[in-house]
């Protein structure tokens, strides 16, 4: 029975991190108690988008968008919107630049430029209904597909769409797919790439919590066009809801006939089967996920031979990421040439980008690629927080690079980016503002990178410490000129002789901030000063005692107490005992705060000092 | 469940070796896999414990020494880092009294990095267990460290 408002609660992994399901619960509370559960449909989905704004929920037919709500909206919700068909304004998404109160969804800025395809049904359907999924046209491409089309024809279709792999390499689809068809092999299986690209992307976690049957249904296809019987799922064990999901997923599925023996009795068989990781980033590197797969520790083999030549337990394997599988059926249901219009020429369809960092609205957007930076930023993003300035976006996480504010034009897709020395990766947006410190940032991403390492290979092992180590010297404001063409140099060494992506491209982070703020490495090495105010050794905090009103908010918050001073007192910071956590500066009511130059600077200014004197 | 009844659980095939070290660690109340573990999960599969040695340390998330009741897994990725990771990191250090990768005294918690858990949208954010908290600050770990030792 149809009723008569449908509400939809976000139950995507960040809202349910600021407590979507209590509000969930709360609702199912009022609603009972005011008997209108035969009246409103409550239905708990996956991520709609804007995760910032979590927990998020719409109201259908209205379109009403709710924003940041707790147990106490709750109440009023039902009673002013439900009953009285009022919209509860104080909770509806203004948008920030506008302040406007708006109402519909469609309205907001943030879903405007959007075009969602894989993301369609993410926070629209119950992911653990396959009846919902089917009411929009689930299965329905499976079904063509092996009713109606030969394997080759589909792989031709998939090769006219101009699909790329949206795990970060950029491959195409069809193409894999050809190469796996290609392959003699009475065994062959199809593996889904679930470990989720680079760090700061989450659009996998997504859809596999939002809409677990899309990527089903892209494996099987894929599955039926390289003939394939088995496929296997891996996802990172850090994901239990979206393992959870997915499993439930399967198991309908099979229920319905979906997947197992003879689907749509076609003669066509196939099977899923989920593997959960153990915590091991580099798993994510296809070699590497395979060994996993086959429960050995997960590190990367030489290529070739090629997954699709020798895959797992060696038989040709075709291995495609979430995002690629999801936009399958799409491809299938409205044909390669409607997916081939969108986009540019050399990267079609649609990319979701996960923004994160510093920018107002952060969270999964889906656009056409070739959109550009500036209005992924500015116009979906809406712009950086705090009237602060815009510095660089990082792309890629730990194996990519940055695009400055010079660039904010590019267009976003696979040749532009790579061409600024960024890479697609898996849509990652970082964004970074003018109180990042770019070598810092360098630093922390090779952290990242020599942490993961797996350590078979020496170039990777040892060639990134290295490196790690002198942008150590850099932050402390101990480096050298020659240590850029050292860092360089080495750069290129890993780049070229490390066994798997991981090694070939952690050192891009560095390379990519070096080209475009060689000016901030300089900084630090020439006047041991860095200019974002970050690099503990090359700042300290110093009360500014003009300002200083003497309330002890800042002594109180330091967690070292590094703060000396009376009340109604000009307080003082202790540099050899504060550990630069900046603390007090946010908590100080008059700003009397700053950061001023470091001890390293200090020292060298002393010196001067000095031999100026005894001169 | 006992040791046994998982071992039944999984046919002999090695590739289920990953599946099976997390379900052996997961009926230990500590989190953990003993020597004992390694080796029957040697015999089921016919492997040398060598071998699953090497899994079992391969994986950050296996631990060979006793954890906490609780697991915290603190977010390590960019996006955490940028939005005021480290402080929220040495906060949660100060509060439990114990680095990463070590447990506190009771066996209550313990403080480990994830590569990255997949919420950027709202970081710095931290796992506890199954549960995922985002948008932490200094004051918002201490009042869920707080809610959680509450609840036993």
């Amino acid at each position: 029975m149809k009723k008569r408002l449908d509400v939809l609660i976000c139950g995507g992994g960040a809202c349910l991190s600021s407590h979507s399901q209590d509000v969930k619960n709360k609702f199912i509370e009022v609603l009972k108690a005011k008997g209108l559960t035969d009246e409103i449909n409550l239905v708990e989905t996956g991520c709609m988008g804007p995760c910032e704004m979590g927990p998020v929920m719409v109201v259908y037919p209205d379109g009403s968008f709710y924003v940041q709500l707790t147990e106490n909206d709750v109440e009023p919700i039902v009673e002013e919107h439900f009953l009285k068909g009022r919209p509860y304004q104080k909770k509806l998404w203004a948008a920030p630049e506008a302040r406007k109160i708006v109402e519909e969804k469609r309205q907001v800025p943030f879903f405007e430029k959007q075009q969602k395809v894989v993301l369609a049904l993410c926070g629209k359907i119950d992911p653990e209904s396959v009846d919902e999924y089917i009411a929009n046209r689930g299965y329905e491409a499976l079904g063509k597909v092996v009713t109606e089309m030969t394997p080759e024809a589909v792989i031709e279709e998939m090769l006219k769409s101009g699909q790329r792999g949206r795990g970060g390499a950029g491959f195409p689809t069809g193409l894999k797919w050809k190469f796996g068809k290609a392959s003699e092999g009475k065994q062959k299986y199809i593996v889904c790439n679930a470990d989720e690209g680079d760090p700061g992307a989450f659009m996998d976690r997504a859809v596999l919590e939002g809409d677990p049957h899309s990527v089903i249904e892209g494996m099987a296809i894929a599955a039926y066009s390289i003939g394939a019987d088995k496929g296997f799922v891996y996802c990172r064990a850090e994901y239990p809801l979206a393992i959870k999901r997915l499993e439930a997923a399967l198991k309908q599925a099979r229920a319905m006939g979906l997947l197992g023996k003879n689907i749509f009795e076609s003669g066509f068989s196939f099977d899923i089967e989920v593997r959960m990781g153990a915590g091991a980033f580099v798993c994510g590197e296809e070699t590497a996920l395979m060994a996993s797969i086959e429960g050995k520790r997960g590190q990367p083999r030489p290529k070739p031979p090629f997954p699709a030549q020798k895959g797992l337990w060696g038989h040709p394997t075709v291995i495609n990421n979430v995002e690629t599988l999801a936009a399958i059926r799409h491809i299938i249901l409205n044909g390669a040439d409607w997916y081939a219009s969108i986009g540019t020429e050399k990267s079609k369809g649609t990319k979701v980008f996960a923004l994160s960092g510093k920018v107002v609205n952060t969270g999964l957007v889906e656009v056409p690629m070739g959109i550009t930076l500036r209005e992924l930023l500015y116009d979906i993003g809406g712009g950086i927080p705090n009237g602060k300035k815009f510095k660089a976006v990082q792309t890629g996480g730990p194996s990519g690079g940055c695009i400055p504010a010079a660039h904010m034009d590019t267009p976003l897709d696979y040749e532009s980016l790579t061409k600024l020395g960024a890479i697609m990766g898996s849509g990652g947006v970082i964004v970074l503002d003018e109180d990042t410190c770019m070598v810092n940032v360098a630093k922390f991403f090779l952290e990242f990178s020599v942490e993961e390492s797996c350590g078979q290979c020496a170039p990777c092992r040892i060639g990134l410490k290295q490196m790690h180590d002198l942008l150590e010297k850099i932050c402390e404001g101990k480096g050298k000129m020659e240590d850029l063409d050292l860092l360089e140099s080495l750069a290129h060494t890993i780049k070229a002789t490390s066994l798997c992506g991981l090694g070939q491209t952690a050192p891009n982070p560095v390379l990519s901030t070096m080209k475009y703020f060689r000016d901030e490495y300089e900084a630090h090495i020439k006047e041991q000063r860095c200019p974002a105010g970050v690099c503990k050794d090359l700042i300290s905090y110093v009360v500014d005692e003009s300002k200083c009103i003497g309330c002890t908010a800042c002594a109180r918050t330091c967690p070292v107490s590094a703060i000396s001073g009376a009340p109604k007192q000009k307080h003082r910071i202790d540099p050899s005992i504060c550990t630069r956590c900046g603390s007090c500066i946010v908590k100080c009511p008059v700003k009397a705060i700053y950061i001023g130059p470091g001890a390293v600077k200090r020292e060298v200014e002393s010196k001067k000092l000095h031999l100026e004197k005894t001169l | 469940m006992d040791r046994d009844a998982i071992l039944r659980k999984y046919p002999p095939q090695s590739e289920n070796l990953l599946a099976l070290l997390h379900d052996l660690q997961d009926a230990r109340e500590l989190h953990y896999l003993t020597e004992e573990d390694l080796r029957a999960a040697a015999d089921h599969f016919h492997l040398p414990l060598s071998f699953v040695h090497g899994v079992a340390t391969f994986y950050t998330m296996y631990s060979l020494q006793p954890r906490g009741r609780h697991v915290i897994r603190f977010c390590q990725s960019p996006a955490c880092h940028l939005m005021g990771g480290v402080s929220v990191g040495k906060t949660l250090q100060k509060l439990l009294g114990v680095d990463f990768g070590e447990t506190t005294p009771d066996h209550e918690f313990t403080l480990e990095m994830s590569s990255c858990l997949g919420v950027c949208g709202v970081a710095p954010a931290m796992m506890v267990d199954d549960r995922v908290y985002g948008n932490l600050d200094e004051e918002k770990v201490a009042s869920i460290l707080e809610s959680i030792r509450r609840e036993k």
